[in-house]
């Protein structure tokens, strides 16, 4: 019963440290985790398969939260149950917390100097960038369809003249999916919801395309 | 009251910030200027640093908007109002619905979802580079901010560069031009 005990602890310190140091190695946000996580999780320690992988992935990527975020607790609940996911959880939050504590911390000290604004000017400019490319990478396989793409520019709009609260618009999305298959089955129209693709896709390009 | 404030408002978001990332900092946007917890500048500074640091940007947006509405405390009331429901829903998943990628309800509530992130996504950018409406388009130093986010933009997709180094080349241009 010890051991078994200590073993438990074991596995929940292993946790804990491999996502602690997946965090600070990524930038540009949580599918930039993916291949680290796949490096530490599947090949070096098999704690899972890569097939396996692929079906968290595509879980994580689908629930709410930060893919990386979900996809950390998954594997940590896989390993060891609720202490597990709560072991991965604080992995991978922790250390990005004190990063980002550290570099606000600069900021407010250094934030007035002109070359430190104008370094930030610059990396304002890349987040712009992250941004588009996030928003190309998730139009290229939620937009497939005349629907898809109204649906698209109607949120857009209403995002930008009534200042609709987002979560709201959220939860009428999940409605509205439903009710327009619905009615397009009705109609007896096309009702394929997902992009159609390729079978040789590769690996990166089908997580992105999970939400 | 304001820790309790933070940790409801990422809670709620947390709940539904499908799409993770980007897509959430309109949802946060809106709840930021609800309650007043940052000017609309200080928080594109704020979106920024998040951003540029390494891991989520979800979670390191909570972080640093809980940190300026409230100091440590706030930090902590955000960012474990933003994972918590994370935590909840994976377990749930992972214990109940292992399957529920593959069930029709659910793929036809993502066939609307989807789009809706996407118009969500579009809207941060937007936002971002048009802080101040049409008169940015009038501003040069803003014409050059977006002319690093073109380029940041085609070194990603085209010839897929390292975001820390996309990250640190525009915090070089950005020195060399401002």
């Amino acid at each position: 019963m010890k051991t078994s005990y200590r073993y438990q602890l074991k596995t929940l310190l292993e946790l804990f440290l491999v996502f602690f140091k997946i965090g600070p190695a990524t930038f540009g946000g949580g599918y930039a985790m993916i291949p680290m996580i796949e490096r530490e999780i599947v090949h070096k320690r098999s704690w899972i398969s890569e097939q396996e992988l692929d079906e968290l992935l595509s879980l994580a990527g689908s629930a709410p939260g930060g893919v990386g975020v979900n996809a950390s607790t998954f594997i940590g609940y896989r390993m060891g149950r609720i202490p597990g996911a709560v072991a991965a959880l604080l992995g991978i939050t922790f250390p990005t917390f004190f990063i980002v504590f550290a570099i606000s911390m600069f900021y407010s000290r250094f934030g007035d100097l002109h070359k430190v604004q104008a370094a930030f000017q610059g990396i304002k400019g890349a987040v712009i960038g992250l941004i588009a490319v996030a928003a190309y990478r998730m139009g290229k396989n939620a937009l497939f369809d005349r629907t898809t793409i109204a649906v698209a520019a109607g949120a857009l709009i209403l995002l930008l003249v009534t200042g609709l609260n987002p979560v709201i618009l959220i939860l009428c999305g999940l409605l509205l999916g439903v009710l327009i298959i619905r009615v397009k089955k009705h109609l007896g129209l096309n009702t394929r919801t997902e992009k159609e693709r390729p079978a040789d896709q590769d690996r990166q390009a089908q997580i992105e395309y999970y939400i | 009251m304001i820790l309790w404030q933070l940790f409801i408002s990422f809670l709620k978001i947390g709940f539904v910030s499908f799409g993770g990332g980007y897509a959430v900092i309109p949802m946060i946007q809106h709840e930021s200027q609800r309650y007043g917890w940052l000017t609309p500048e200080h928080f594109q500074q704020t979106v920024s640093l998040a951003g540029m640091s390494p891991g989520p940007i979800a979670t390191n947006s909570a972080t640093l908007i809980g940190y300026q509405a409230a100091g440590i405390g706030g930090a902590f009331a955000a960012t474990a109002g933003i994972v918590l429901p994370s935590l909840v829903l994976v377990v749930l998943i992972a214990s109940f619905f292992y399957k529920i990628n593959s069930s029709p309800a659910v793929k036809s509530s993502f066939y609307g979802l989807r789009p809706i992130i996407t118009g969500l996504i579009i809207y941060a950018a937007l936002h971002f580079g048009f802080a101040s409406g049409w008169s940015s388009l009038l501003q040069p130093s803003n014409w050059l901010v977006l002319l690093i986010g073109a380029a940041a933009f085609m070194a990603i997709v085209k010839y897929k560069t390292h975001p820390l180094l996309v990250i640190a080349g525009s915090a070089v241009l950005g020195m060399a031009f401002f």
